[in-house]
């Protein structure tokens, strides 16, 4: 269960009929670059499916191609079972697509974007403007929808732009970075949207840096680097993947370390390290019942504690286990 | 997943946001009339957030026109009166080629915003947006083309060609412009950065502009000139309308237009 757990279960959550999204090696080059590499991606329908990776691991690129916005050099897209390079039109009817960078026109308010989307989509004049003022009413815009779209806040404008996106309801809404460089505030609307989105049947697949942000919403995960994929699984099987987690310790007196070390070592079966603070101790375990039958050991061999925890290795641990190297700093802008 | 008590802080949330996420129309999606009325809807309405815009469709003509009657008219036809009844015409023509740059302009700002993206993603007429757009910067040529005409009545000068002659000038440098604007269109597709566009727009504008009959007689200029002159497409453009507000259409010229 450690290791295996990521390709389990793909099938299992979308239900009845094809994949949300279903792309097989896809391989994308900007000149000499190979931003994409042969990755393939199997999303199950009514799911929240996030893409985590570091800047420039190719989430963009990816998005763009599952959008029918840029043709694969190699491989193939199927969204809900149609082709997106020969039915490109019938996948544009079922997606949303909202933008790293705002897919908005600053040049005009928020209601005529809304509108225009909407008449677009085949509403004519009157249902067009009922639904723009329904959205905006939704996404706290009524306020400011008549002004230029230039003057709103990277918030406003995000909320505008999913909006946009779900002037009809997608069945499979892509979002490329949809929080990045929110306040934290307006991150949990987001959330809170993607939420009730797919508690009504749309299937999210989201690129995202912050892997606070994919380990809360989604329901699985690929890690994506270089193109490549390097994992994927639920969030909580990934974390298993490398290591269930660890259980850290202060014990009261110095004299007892060594004692601890001894009933530890014998619990787990792990090497117990021994930290530079004299008191200190952790040691990895591969279950949680090993992690508590472990402080049991302690007790019962009558070590004092001042001070435990458990805890499970962390995303950003995660990601550096699985792609040997850290995740940008820029992200932890949160 | 954890429903975390902030959903009733936050603002996007509640019933509204419900009745709108509920909201399960699906209508079939703009045809592509309709896509491309919507998209010129689209460019209307920038021209109307954006006013000063269109200074340099109108204003920016007006002045040259009277930059060059009163300035050049007397030195290079002897009075201004009759150098403006040259001068119109061509000044009609540049006036409209200076506003088709616009095109590639705001097609270049366009592509590099996200919002092409978005239009690229919907399932609708893939040029749709392209046709808006220049079908908006008609109502910009035809803007330009009726201030230059009315400057130049009050300024003096004299429409043989009545109001059909009038018109139908009007409508041939409108229809020129047209076509040009895709080549403009193209270039904005095709170059780097905006101010690249604009450059280029603005010396694949003046260049041919000066090159040609719009401000002086062909036949005062050294043989080479005369001979680019003659082959240049916005010559015969002048030469056309010249003859058209004149009353004195040369159907060949007409035809070389097109």
């Amino acid at each position: 269960m450690v290791s295996g757990t990521a390709q389990r279960s793909t099938s299992k959550a979308g239900g009845e009929g094809p994949l949300a999204v279903d792309a097989e090696g896809l391989v994308k080059r900007f000149g000499e670059v190979v931003a994409v590499d042969g990755l393939d991606l199997r999303v199950p329908r009514g799911v929240v499916y996030g893409v985590l990776g570091p800047n420039g691991a190719g989430k963009t690129t990816v998005i763009r191609m599952l959008a029918t916005l840029s043709a694969p050099d190699a491989g193939r897209v199927r969204i809900l079972g149609h082709d997106a390079a020969s039915d490109a039109a019938e996948v544009r009817r079922r997606i949303g697509l909202t933008g790293q960078f705002a897919s908005v026109d600053d040049d005009l308010t928020g209601r005529e974007n809304l509108v225009l989307i909407a008449k677009l989509l085949g509403r004519r004049n009157a249902a067009a403007r009922r639904r723009a003022g329904d959205l905006l009413a939704a996404f706290d815009l009524s306020d400011t929808a008549d002004r230029l779209v230039k003057t709103f806040s990277g918030g406003m404008r995000r909320r505008l732009d999913i909006a946009a996106s779900l002037v009809v309801r997608p069945d499979v809404l892509f979002l490329d970075e949809p929080t990045s460089g929110l306040d934290p505030r307006s991150r949990l609307q987001v959330w809170d949207v993607v939420r009730a989105l797919v508690k009504r049947g749309t299937t999210v697949v989201l690129t995202t840096q912050y892997l606070e942000e994919a380990d809360a919403l989604a329901d699985r995960i690929v890690v994506i680097d270089r193109g490549r994929v390097v994992a994927e699984g639920r969030p909580a099987d990934l974390k298993l993947s490398v290591g269930a987690g660890a259980v850290r310790l202060r014990v009261a007196d110095a004299a007892q370390r060594e004692t601890a070390v001894r009933l530890l070592a014998d619990a787990t079966g792990a090497d117990v390290v021994r930290e530079v603070d004299p008191l200190a101790l952790s040691v990895r375990t591969e279950t949680d019942q090993q992690a508590v039958s472990a402080l049991a050991a302690l007790v019962e061999g009558g070590v004092e504690l001042s001070d435990f925890s458990i805890g499970r290795p962390t995303l950003d641990e995660v990601f550096l286990s699985l792609t040997g190297h850290d995740t940008t700093p820029a992200e932890e802008a949160a | 997943m954890s429903t975390q008590g902030h959903t009733s802080a936050t603002t996007p949330s509640g019933p509204q946001l419900v009745a709108a996420l509920d909201d399960d129309e699906r209508p079939a999606p703009a045809g592509v009339l309709r896509a491309c009325s919507t998209f010129a809807w689209r460019g209307l309405l920038k021209i109307r957030h954006v006013p000063e815009q269109l200074v340099d469709a109108t204003i920016g003509p007006v002045l040259l026109l009277m930059m060059f009657t009163y300035l050049f008219g007397g030195a290079i036809e002897g009075s201004t009166g009759e150098y403006l009844q040259f001068v119109l015409p061509g000044a009609l023509v540049m006036a409209v080629l200076l506003t088709t740059t616009h095109s590639g302009i705001a097609l270049y700002a366009d592509r590099t915003r996200g919002v092409v993206d978005r239009f690229r993603s919907m399932p609708v007429w893939a040029p749709a947006p392209l046709v808006g757009a220049v079908v908006g910067d008609a109502v910009r040529y035809a803007l330009a083309v009726t201030t230059v005409l009315v400057a130049g009545l009050l300024l003096g000068f004299d429409a043989a060609g009545g109001v059909p002659g009038v018109l139908a000038g009007a409508l041939l440098v409108v229809v020129f412009a047209f076509a040009l604007s895709w080549i403009f269109t193209a270039g904005g597709l095709a170059l780097r950065s905006q101010s690249a566009v604009q450059s280029a727009a603005l010396i694949g504008v003046l260049l041919p502009v000066f090159v040609s009959n719009v401000f002086v007689e062909p036949s005062t200029l050294p043989a080479v000139l005369q001979a680019v002159v003659d082959i240049n497409p916005i010559s015969h453009l002048t030469t056309a309308v010249r003859g058209l507000l004149s009353g004195d259409p040369a159907a060949a010229d007409i035809l070389l237009v097109w």
